[in-house]
């Protein structure tokens, strides 16, 4: 049988040697009435088949280069990342309880929260969350701890599948988001009042727009609140970051560092906090120490913190994070350095740029988003984005994602360090032909 | 277990040397920073990332995977993880599927909707439930999905205000409890009885018009099947409480029996268990939650329906609790196993699922003659829960374990038993490894009485010995700083 | 085992020293034993109002996290701010620097349910 590398003989001698005649005698114990329900699976298939299958479901997908967003993009991943983190130690460990037997894995998450303590140039990171929209939640939730409030304001530039997850995970404690609605593409200036625990606003927003928040942390301490910026990685190698502009947390989603889209997942997290909210983070953190020798270590520290001590009054129940996803990025960022990052920062955002210019030609498309932006935009169309997406598809190209909360026709796209001239040239035409109809 | 050695191995910021680059990204330079983003938006200093070159990249985090274990470099019997052999199959099928956006129009991503679609099925089939969510990321995220949607179901039938308690045995995960809490509900534990069973009268005292769930999982952390279920789910009904199956267990019994059938209401799969998606350290996973027809209404959106011969995404679910993440799910995770269930085939299931077992009870009877006690003996399933002989700490034992080349066991869980070493080897092991194994720990127990001095200083062999955690508590340094 | 005549004790092993309308609340020595390296204690807010009975603090050591309770009703007046440079304090000197809060009592009475240190001593050679 597939991975089970137990010989007849060797069946036989354990069962024996336990009483037992057959491996059904393993279950005999079990209320009959459950026993051998009658299940309807596919006849197994060995690595070659099973392969061939693969690759005809492969092929009832529709390649074409992604001119796709909403905080996951087709970022060019170094093939180093996939053959450093795919290495079997690094695959194949679990959590690094044992510290002694784990410190590849402890360093390279030492190495990972510094990495984003310095884009962020906030203090503290852990050590990743599932995705942006759930360490958004957290993060909120985080806040509400530290303020002992429960009211939320939120930008509707923030993602909108991020705001959903935060109205699951809130209503689930008895709290509810207000949300502020943006004023054509950008957070306007709004009031915080004194039960306002968290105040969340995303730059580069949903629609691509950089927003600054400076003003709006300095409104929410003025009230007791905290202030939660939602951020996009890849941006903060120029933008200016989230410890420089107040914030007290940040979060978003890491997986233009290093991760393939990849239909939406695995992707990470991450979450990044000023100092004195250490102690309320969730999830796991590596800390530097010593052995008795005098030796440099790395432990998971703080675990009282976590669900396996304890228990009902954890900060949250995560267990399992997206630690190799996190390793991809950290890799990614290593391989790049600051100047690398930067190179992908400017080119995705120039290329955003230029593509954002030829689109506005077509005959009936406006701007949505002005200038500046980083690597996303929106654009009203003169048809149903669903039809132009569809079009578009056609062509061998991927775009034009309709997000009707913004306006009729409303339609989100994205740019990376990937197109050329040529691309983006043929991208326009077949955008041309798609919306003219 | 042949680490990687100098004793200092630096951080990759103590390789950094300035002006080095490493891996040249694509795209024109013919941009500048201020003209497109307004000086106002810029950082005022560029973030402090290494400047290494691409071969000290690859020097650097090979150095530090030879600093690490694995499945694929050892034996790694953790109870309640699963950690069997990660077929490599796997990682291949995934890489196919990478270039797609989750944003594409759904009729150009047919095949991975198929796919995500098509393992739903498998997965129903499996634990015997009606309607299934692909969605939430890790087996955690899958319980607080599936407690919210019995918070839903009992708000629908407007019983919200008045079931406020969620029951979990004490022998519970302590995800468990953690994920009612952030529900917003109390936890109450109910006491396991002498066999290792949860004590059925005194859960069905706590039973009442107040109960929301219970939360269990089949086999239990002690490795023993709770035979009763079936009493105990009628109780549950019978009292208005839904009944929620923690499935970490699963490989015990995949294939030769069914949450569903035992009258489980929901259940949460950990793919990165079961169904043999790498750890990855820490993740990855993924945390599908099946559910009985009644609670389906409120799944999250959006599920994967089949039309005809189409695959769309639903997302008119009027009463679902919402998104518990962005996009569709770990997709990636979810080809993986999606393969693994295609190769093994029902037969291979039951297959993987009985040798887990066989090799379970074959390696508790080993280690019982090497005078380990196993306080709760019945038949055990894919686990079981020992302790070293008295006099000696798990602790100790477990470091003992990393010098005879073996991961050790988890330690200290479940909480009932002291000095509890929980052990699951899983069907990919060979006879041989759990006779070396069972070797290895007759050799550190008879050592460890005789010689408390040297137990207590293990291990002596790896990169690193015991760490100061206390130091690593009280003053924690978390991040690496310049200068 | 360390148990001073002159303190009351509730059984989840807090000691209480009365000092006028003011109750100072600690861990006992076999608590701190029990416990381990005290790496971290998360205290009340002062001015804080608490019910005899309620959780108000936690202690952490590396492995666990322990609530303390608040032995008598009343409002927190003042908190052992040193704990948090040293919460190491609460392993070495528990009746002395370690200590950990002030309640002013509001119903002084409750003081009687608490054991004596004859009645503390008795507690912990039943659980030992």
């Amino acid at each position: 049988m597939a991975y089970t590398p137990h010989t007849e003989d060797e069946v036989r001698a354990m069962l024996e040697a336990l009483g037992l005649e057959r491996l059904e005698d393993l279950y005999a114990h079990l209320p009959p009435e459950l026993l051998n329900p009658e299940i309807k699976l596919p006849e197994p298939l060995d690595e070659d088949r099973v392969l061939a299958l693969v690759e005809r479901l492969v092929s009832k997908n529709r390649p074409g280069a992604v001119f796709l967003g909403g905080g996951v993009r087709d970022h060019f991943i170094p093939a180093i990342v996939d053959a450093l983190a795919s290495r079997g130690e690094f695959l194949t460990a679990y959590t690094p309880y044992q510290a002694e037997a784990s410190q590849g894995i402890l360093q390279a998450i030492f190495e990972y929260q510094t990495m984003i303590a310095e884009l962020t140039g906030l203090e503290v990171a852990n050590a990743s969350l599932y995705d942006g929209a759930s360490a958004l939640a957290e993060g909120v939730l985080l806040a509400l701890r530290a303020t002992r409030r429960m009211g939320v304001l939120v930008s509707q530039g923030v993602h909108p599948e991020y705001r959903a997850v935060l109205r699951t995970y809130l209503d689930a404690v008895g709290a509810e988001a207000r949300e502020v609605a943006l004023e054509h593409d950008r957070t306007p200036a709004f009031e915080v009042g004194p039960e306002v625990g968290a105040v969340v606003v995303q730059s580069p927003n949903f629609l691509g727009a950089i927003e600054s928040y400076a003003a709006l942390a300095e409104a929410a301490h003025a009230a007791g609140a905290l202030l939660v910026a939602v951020v996009d990685p890849v941006s903060l190698a120029v933008l200016k970051p989230p410890g420089e502009q107040g914030a007290d947390l940040a979060v978003g989603e890491g997986q233009p560092l290093g991760n393939p889209m990849s239909f939406g997942g695995p992707h990470f997290g991450f979450i990044a906090v000023r100092e004195a909210l250490l102690r309320q983070l969730p999830g796991r953190l590596v800390s530097m120490t010593e052995d008795a020798q005098g030796r440099r270590g790395f432990v998971l520290a703080l675990s009282a913190r976590e669900q396996h001590i304890r228990r009902a009054k954890a900060k949250s129940n995560i267990t399992t994070n997206a630690q190799n996803a996190a390793l991809r990025a950290t890799i990614y960022l290593a391989a790049l350095g600051p100047e690398g990052l930067r190179e992908v920062a400017i080119a995705a955002a120039a290329n955003a740029r230029r593509l954002y210019e030829r689109l506005l030609e077509a005959p009936g498309v406006e701007p949505l988003t002005r200038p500046p932006f980083f690597a996303e935009f929106a654009l009203m169309l003169p048809r149903p984005p669903e039809e132009v997406r569809r079009g578009l598809a056609e062509a061998g190209f991927h775009g034009a994602y309709p997000i009707p909360e913004y306006g009729a026709n409303a339609a989100l796209f994205a740019a990376s360090e990937r197109m050329d001239e040529d691309l983006l040239d043929a991208f326009a035409r077949a955008f041309f032909l798609a919306v003219g109809g | 277990m042949g680490f990687c050695w100098p004793e200092d191995f630096p951080l990759i910021f103590e390789r950094s040397r300035e002006g080095r680059r490493g891996v040249r990204p694509p795209g024109s330079l013919d941009a500048d920073a201020e003209a497109l983003f307004g000086k106002e938006h810029l950082r005022s200093r560029p973030p402090r990332l290494p400047e290494v070159d691409e071969l000290t990249v690859v020097r650097h985090y090979t150095g530090l995977s030879r600093r690490q274990v694995g499945v694929d470099t050892t034996f790694y019997p953790l109870g309640s993880c699963t950690m069997k052999y990660n077929p490599r199959v796997l990682e291949a099928a995934a890489a196919r599927f990478a270039g797609l956006h989750p944003y594409q129009d759904p009729e150009s991503a047919q095949g991975a909707l198929e796919l995500m679609y098509e393992l739903g099925e498998y997965l129903k089939a499996l634990t015997g439930m009606d309607a299934i969510t692909l969605q939430p990321a890790a087996g955690a995220h899958g319980e607080l999905t599936g407690i919210l949607v019995i918070r839903a179901y009992h708000k629908d039938r407007g019983e919200a205000d008045l079931r406020r308690v969620v029951l979990v045995p004490d022998s519970a995960h302590g995800s468990n409890p953690a994920t009612a809490a952030m529900a917003g509900f109390e936890v109450r534990e109910v006491p396991s009885g002498p066999d290792g069973e949860v004590d059925l009268e005194a859960l069905k005292r706590e039973l009442g018009p107040h109960v929301a769930a219970i939360m269990l999982t089949n086999p239990n952390t002690l490795g023993i099947f709770e035979r009763r279920i079936l009493e105990l789910s009628r109780a549950a009904h019978a009292a208005g409480a839904q009944l929620y199956y923690d499935g970490a267990n699963l490989n015990a019994i995949m294939g030769w029996a069914r949450p569903g059938d035992m009258g489980f209401d929901v259940v949460h799969l950990n793919l990165h268990k079961t169904f043999a998606t790498p750890h990855g350290g820490g993740g990855p996973g993924s945390g599908p939650v099946g559910v009985k027809a009644h609670l389906a209404p409120y799944l999250p959106v959006p599920l994967v329906q089949k039309k005809g011969d189409r695959y769309v995404l639903d997302f008119d679910r009027p009463k679902s609790i919402g998104r518990m993440r962005s996009f569709f799910g770990n997709f990636g995770v979810l080809v993986k196993a999606f393969v693994y269930i295609r190769m093994l085939g029902l037969e291979g299931l039951k297959d993987a699922a009985a040798k887990s077992v066989l090799n379970a009870r074959y390696l508790k009877e080993l280690l019982k003659k090497r005078g380990f006690r196993v306080p709760y003996d019945g038949p055990t399933m894919h686990e079981f829960v020992a302790q070293p002989p008295e006099g000696l700490r798990a602790v100790d034992v477990a470091k003992a374990l990393l010098d005879e080349g073996f991961h050790p066991p988890t330690i200290y869980f479940p909480l009932i038993v002291k000095e509890a070493l929980m052990v699951e080897p899983t069907e990919t092991e060979s006879k041989e490894t759990l006779e070396a194994f069972a070797e290895a720990l007759g050799r550190i127990a008879e050592r460890g009485l005789k010689d408390p001095e040297w137990i207590q200083g293990a291990p002596y062999t790896t990169p690193v010995r015991r760490l100061d955690e206390v130091k690593a508590n009280r003053r924690p340094v978390l991040r690496w700083r310049p200068g | 085992m360390n148990v001073p005549k002159e303190l009351k004790y509730r059984d989840t092993h807090e000691w209480i020293r009365v000092e006028g309308d003011l109750a100072v609340v600690g861990i006992t020595d076999y608590a701190q034993g029990e416990l381990g390296d005290v790496v971290y204690v998360e205290l009340p807010e002062v001015g804080r109002k608490v019910q005899a009975g309620e959780a108000v603090a936690v202690i952490e050591s590396v492995k666990t996290a322990s609530d303390i309770y608040a032995p008598v009703s009343g409002e927190i007046v003042e908190v052992n701010e040193a704990l948090g440079e040293h919460p190491e304090k609460v392993n070495e000197d528990p009746y002395g620097e370690g200590w950990l809060f002030k309640i002013r009592m509001e119903r002084p009475e409750e003081l009687e349910a608490l054991l004596d240190a004859e009645g503390y001593a008795k507690l912990l050679e039943a659980e030992g």
